[in-house]
C-alpha cells in the first residue's frame, strides 16, 4: 500500500444556506480543496451525502458535482453511511489512492437540510435507524439517543447537568471558527434550562441541523512532497460496524463499532490514546461524546461524562475535542460531517487553527458516527515534518 | 410503511412473533432468520410472551411525520422475559411514574393513521403489567 496524505482542504460555512443548492455548496467545497491542493484535476470524486434524495429529490451526487465542479467525465459516485456518509468518502478515497488504482482523488462531504420542514427532516433523519422496528415504532433519532442517555445515568449515576460541558466547550470553541453555525458561547444556567427535544436529550444537547459542504484531496504522499505542498498524512483510515438497531446491541453502552475502528487505527498508526493531541469526535448528542471518549480509549466505561465534568476536554485540558466547535456548534449537515472534521484536523496540524491552534500537536484522531453506532470511520492524521 | 410491508410484518407487528436458534437456543425478535450469535440459520418460529420490564425510556416531544398529533409520549427498550430488547412505546401510564425495570406486558394498539384515506396501523406498545391484588 502506498502512504497516503491529504493535500488540499476546502469548505463552506456550516448554516442555514437558503440561497444556495446541493449542488452550489458541494462545487464550491470541491473547489476550494483543488485550489488549496494547487490542482485542476482529479481522478475521481467520491460525495459522502446521507439525505439528497429525501430531501432535495437529487441522486446522482457523484455525477452532478463532478460536472459543476468542472470535472465532468471523471470517475465519480455518491457514498452513503448515514451520519458517517462524509469520513465514508475520504476511506474510499483512501483506498482508492493507497491502492493505487488511482493518484488523486477528492472526497466531498455535502448535505442541504434546511430546504425542507422540520418533520420532514427529522422523519429522513430517522431512515439512519431500523425502518421497521424503530422508525415505524415512532422513534425520532433524537429519542434513540435519548434512550442511551437515560441508560446511562440510570447506570452511572449522572444527571442530565452533568452533560452540560460538552455542550460549553464546544460552543467556546466554535466562536474563533469562521465557518462555524452557532458562534456564541452558552452557559450551565442556559443548558440547565433547554427546551426537551426527547428527554433527557434537550436543544442544547443536540447539534444543529444545517447546511454544508466540505472537502479534501488525497494523494501519494511522494507525489505531494515532489510537488512542494503542505501534505498531512494520513497514519491511519478505518471503518467498523455494529447492529443498526439498539436493541439488537449485547452492549447498548458499548458503541462497538467506535471501539472496532479505532483499534484498528491504532494498530495501523502503531499509536495509542496516549500519543493522540486532539480528538475530533461525533458529538450529534452529549450522550454520544461520552460514549465516543470511552469506546476510543481516552476514558473508562462510565467515566466519559467525567471528563466534561473535570474540564479535561478543553483546548489546554488532557484530551481536547471539538476544537472547532464539534458537531453540536460548527453545525451537522449530516453527510458533510466526517469531512468538516477532517479539514478541521489537518488546520490544527498544519497550524492554522488560528485563536484555537493546539501548540506543537503532531497527531490528531477524527471519528464520524452513523446512525446511533452502527457504523464508525476513523481517521489518524499526522504532521509531516 | 407500504402496504406490502405492513402485511409481510403482521405476525411480528400483532402477536410478538420471533424466532428461536435451533443450534444455540437463542430467541430473536425481530426475526432475522440468521443466528447472530452462532452464525447458524434461524428460521424456526417463536411466540414471545410478551412480558418484560422496562430497560430505558424517553418522552418525546417532537415527532416524526405521522406521529405529531401524539406528541408527547413515551418511547422504550422493553426487556422481554425471554432475552431480547425490543424498541416500543409505552402506553395506559404517566411519564412520571415510568422506572427502569418497571414490569410491563405487551398491548396490540393504533399506532398511527395515514390521512383520511390511508392505512390505520396497528402494531405492539407495552402498558404496565397489572398486578393481581391479594384478596
Amino acid at each position: 500500500m502506498r502512504d497516503v496524505s491529504i493535500i488540499g482542504i476546502g469548505q463552506t460555512p456550516v448554516g442555514e444556506h437558503w440561497e444556495r443548492s446541493l449542488r452550489d455548496l458541494g462545487t464550491e467545497a470541491v473547489r476550494a480543496a483543488l485550489e488549496d491542493a494547487h490542482m485542476t484535476h482529479s481522478d475521481a470524486l467520491y460525495v459522502g451525502n446521507m439525505l439528497s434524495g429525501q430531501l432535495s429529490g437529487q441522486e446522482s451526487l457523484g455525477a452532478l458535482i463532478a460536472d459543476y465542479s468542472g470535472l465532468r467525465g471523471i470517475e465519480a459516485v455518491k457514498i452513503e453511511a448515514a451520519c458517517a456518509s462524509g469520513a465514508a468518502a475520504l476511506r474510499m478515497a483512501y483506498v482508492a489512492v493507497a491502492g493505487g488504482v488511482h493518484e488523486v482523488v477528492v472526497a466531498c462531504g455535502v448535505e442541504k437540510m434546511t430546504d425542507t420542514l422540520s418533520g420532514e427532516t427529522t422523519t429522513g433523519l430517522a431512515s439512519a435507524a431500523d425502518a421497521i422496528y424503530e422508525g415505524e415504532q415512532g422513534l425520532s433519532f433524537v429519542a434513540l439517543n435519548a434512550l442511551l442517555m437515560q441508560r446511562y445515568m440510570y447506570e452511572f449515576g449522572y444527571k442530565r447537568e452533568d452533560f452540560a460541558g460538552f455542550a460549553i466547550n464546544a460552543h467556546r470553541n466554535a466562536m474563533n471558527n469562521l465557518y462555524a453555525m452557532f458562534r456564541k458561547p452558552i452557559s450551565h444556567e442556559a443548558f440547565a434550562r433547554a427546551r426537551m427535544v426527547a428527554e433527557p436529550v434537550s436543544l442544547l444537547d443536540s447539534s444543529g441541523i444545517a447546511d454544508g459542504a466540505a472537502a479534501v484531496v488525497v494523494a501519494p504522499t511522494e507525489l505531494a512532497q515532489a510537488r512542494g505542498l503542505r501534505p498531512v498524512r494520513i497514519a491511519a483510515s478505518t471503518m467498523a460496524t455494529d447492529s443498526v438497531a439498539l436493541h439488537d446491541r449485547d452492549d447498548l453502552l458499548a458503541l462497538e463499532a467506535a471501539r472496532a475502528s479505532v483499534q484498528k487505527a491504532y494498530v495501523q498508526a502503531g499509536a495509542g490514546p496516549g500519543d493522540v493531541d486532539f480528538f475530533e469526535l461525533h458529538d450529534a448528542f452529549t450522550i454520544m461524546a461520552a460514549l465516543s471518549l470511552e469506546a476510543a480509549g481516552f476514558a473508562a466505561r462510565g467515566e466519559g461524562a467525567r471528563l466534561a465534568i473535570e474540564g479535561q476536554i478543553g483546548l489546554q485540558g488532557r484530551i481536547p475535542i471539538c476544537t472547532m466547535g464539534g458537531l453540536k456548534a460548527r453545525g451537522h449537515p449530516v453527510g458533510a460531517t466526517g469531512l468538516y472534521q477532517v479539514v478541521e484536523a489537518v488546520q490544527q496540524l498544519r497550524g492554522e487553527a488560528g485563536a484555537n491552534q493546539l501548540q506543537g500537536c503532531r497527531l490528531g484522531m477524527t471519528q464520524n458516527i452513523g446512525g446511533s453506532g452502527a457504523i464508525a470511520v476513523t481517521h489518524i492524521l499526522e504532521r509531516v515534518e | 410503511m407500504s402496504l406490502a410491508s405492513y402485511w409481510r410484518t403482521s405476525r411480528q407487528r400483532m402477536s410478538l412473533i420471533g424466532e428461536v436458534c435451533p443450534h444455540c437456543g437463542i430467541k430473536l425478535f425481530p426475526p432475522r432468520d440468521v443466528c447472530p450469535k452462532c452464525g447458524g440459520p434461524a428460521k424456526e418460529p417463536f411466540s414471545f410472551s410478551g412480558k418484560g420490564v422496562v430497560y430505558s425510556f424517553s418522552t418525546m416531544y417532537s415527532a416524526p411525520k405521522g406521529f405529531e398529533k401524539y406528541v408527547p409520549y413515551i418511547v422504550a427498550l422493553v426487556r422481554l422475559d425471554e432475552g431480547p430488547l425490543v424498541t416500543a412505546q409505552l402506553t395506559d401510564v404517566d411519564r412520571s411514574e415510568v422506572r427502569a425495570g418497571m414490569p410491563v406486558e405487551m398491548v396490540t394498539r393504533k399506532m398511527r393513521e395515514e390521512g383520511e384515506d390511508g392505512l390505520i396501523l396497528y402494531g405492539y406498545k407495552f402498558r404496565p403489567l397489572f398486578q393481581r391484588v391479594a384478596g
